[in-house]
């Protein structure tokens, strides 16, 4: 292995957040390594995606760092500059919405929502932003003739396999993911965890994927950390928190899942 | 061989007075022990095997050595790599790299092909696809799994055919140690032949074994020594 892997891609410390009085999320710390998906499950209210807002920079935490793997060394990405933040945000930094309709651009074809990210980062040549968005559409399984259609026109599932051909396009190193399954059909759900799975190997992804469903953490995610209230109340192996879990809570989050 | 420890003489698997206790905060704080001091040491080219009723920890401690259960007490190193009370990191590279799993069930993603549940530890190693599929094809072919399933997700799949895929991913890489939970239950006796030479061809190469066999004509045949985890039974306070 290089030396280059022996860093974490992201380092978070302290990371605080509070609605007036009330606890968004208090003093989280981790480390995620490169090829690293670590999922948060917590039931809602539990500040999971308050959590994920704060990482990735869609809500300023009152207090701590969330530090960046920038050319090499770990960079506070709370206090770069805004074209630097625009180019982490375009380029190595994904984030796939629980609705696909808030990350993707409804009035706009299939093929031009992939190409847009790209011509966001500086490409110009129309038969390679079309070929490349072509590709992405392929490797996502969206059918090439469905290209110029308009998402509108498109299924819930399909819609969330092109909102993640359009984050991915850009070869990004860590993505964001706010329960990328939440509220499609069990039988596409399954077909879009085996699609993530290969994405994430193929490409070298790091992950942080929020979600209630402890069955998709446990296909999807190495780690798991869970929250309460707040607060982060065990970390660890996903196979280990859900099988031998030690915090009381979890206990009863695990015991609490219906068997099929 | 993938990266294996030089020193011949130590054990690639070694449990050191390992404890294991339940506690259980949503039923009064009840607190279960399982294991007591547990001693096991495998040698590479050993196989291995845990003997002891049912409930006794046979399970526990295998789950303990794969980073499953955390140890309350004690070490457990593998490989010369430290798993109890080591980060998520350590184990998942450990994983990857050096210890295997055939667990008793088969849990994946539902309608995944069989041939690809097989391949998939050989593309997380960096295998090319064309290559990890032709391997695992021939390890599903020597398991007599019928070839029209192989494209199908294994969860209509009978008992024993998703044992035989379950095997087939637990012995798809070369792992220098290697634990088996009941590989040869609900299989027919061809079958239960086929996991015996895998496990053979194993030790042969050097893997260090540690199992759990219910037949016990399964276990005289390909292991060296038994274990009766009744021994590391707690002490009633």
């Amino acid at each position: 292995m290089t030396a280059a892997l022996e860093q974490p891609l992201l380092q978070v410390r302290g990371v605080t957040k509070h609605y007036g009085a009330r606890l968004g999320c208090g003093d989280v710390s981790f480390d995620l390594w490169p090829g690293e998906v670590m999922g948060i499950v917590g039931e809602s209210g539990s500040g999971k995606s308050t959590l994920l807002s704060c990482l990735a920079g869609h809500l300023p935490p009152d207090a701590g760092e969330v530090r960046f793997d920038v050319d090499g060394s770990l960079r506070d990405t709370l206090q770069l500059t805004e074209p630097e933040r625009r180019r982490l945000h375009r380029t190595d930094w994904a984030f796939v919405h629980q609705h696909a309709r808030d990350g993707l651009r409804m009035g706009v074809s299939a093929g031009g929502n992939v190409g847009e990210r790209l011509m966001a980062i500086g490409a110009r040549n129309y038969g390679e932003i079309r070929s490349q968005a072509a590709d992405w559409l392929n490797r996502v399984e969206i059918a090439a003739e469905r290209m110029d259609d308009r998402p509108t026109a498109f299924s819930g599932g399909m819609q969330q396999r092109l909102q993640i051909a359009r984050n991915l396009v850009t070869g990004p190193r860590l993505v964001f993911m706010d329960e990328p399954t939440g509220g499609l059909d069990v039988s596409v759900q399954a077909r879009l965890l085996d699609l993530l799975r290969g994405l994430v190997r193929e490409m070298g992804l790091s992950a942080i994927i929020v979600t209630h469903d402890l069955a998709v953490v446990r296909l999807l995610a190495d780690r798991l950390m869970v929250m309460k209230d707040g607060r982060v109340v065990e970390q660890g192996l996903t196979d280990q928190v859900l099988d031998d879990p030690q915090h009381g809570y979890t206990q009863l989050l695990v015991s609490s899942v219906l068997q099929v | 061989m993938d990266d294996c420890v030089g020193e011949s003489d130590k054990a690639m698997i070694d449990c050191e007075g390992v404890t294991k206790r339940f506690t259980l905060h949503n039923q009064g704080g009840t607190v279960i022990e399982v294991l007591s001091r547990a001693d096991v040491q495998v040698a590479p080219g050993e196989c291995v095997a845990l003997t002891g009723a049912s409930g006794a920890g046979k399970s526990t401690l295998i789950r303990m050595i794969h980073g499953n259960y955390l140890v309350e007490e004690g070490r457990i190193t593998v490989g010369g790599v430290q798993v109890s009370g080591a980060d998520a990191r350590t184990v998942l590279r450990l994983r990857r790299e050096t210890l295997g799993y055939v667990s008793q069930f088969l849990r994946v993603v539902p309608r995944v092909p069989a041939i690809d549940i097989v391949a998939e530890p050989l593309l997380t190693a960096g295998w090319h696809a064309d290559a990890a599929r032709a391997h695992a094809a021939g390890l599903l072919t020597r398991l007599n799994v019928p070839e029209r399933l192989w494209g199908l997700g294994p969860s209509t799949f009978s008992g024993g055919e998703q044992q035989r895929v379950n095997i087939a991913r637990g012995f798809a890489r070369n792992y220098p140690a290697l634990l088996l939970d009941e590989p040869t239950a609900s299989l027919d006796a061809t079958n239960r032949d086929v996991v015996l030479s895998l496990i053979r061809e194993a030790k042969a190469r050097g893997a260090a074994i540690l199992g759990i066999f219910h037949d016990e004509n399964a276990r005289s045949q390909v292991c060296d020594r038994v274990v009766d985890v009744s021994a590391f039974r707690p002490v009633a306070t």
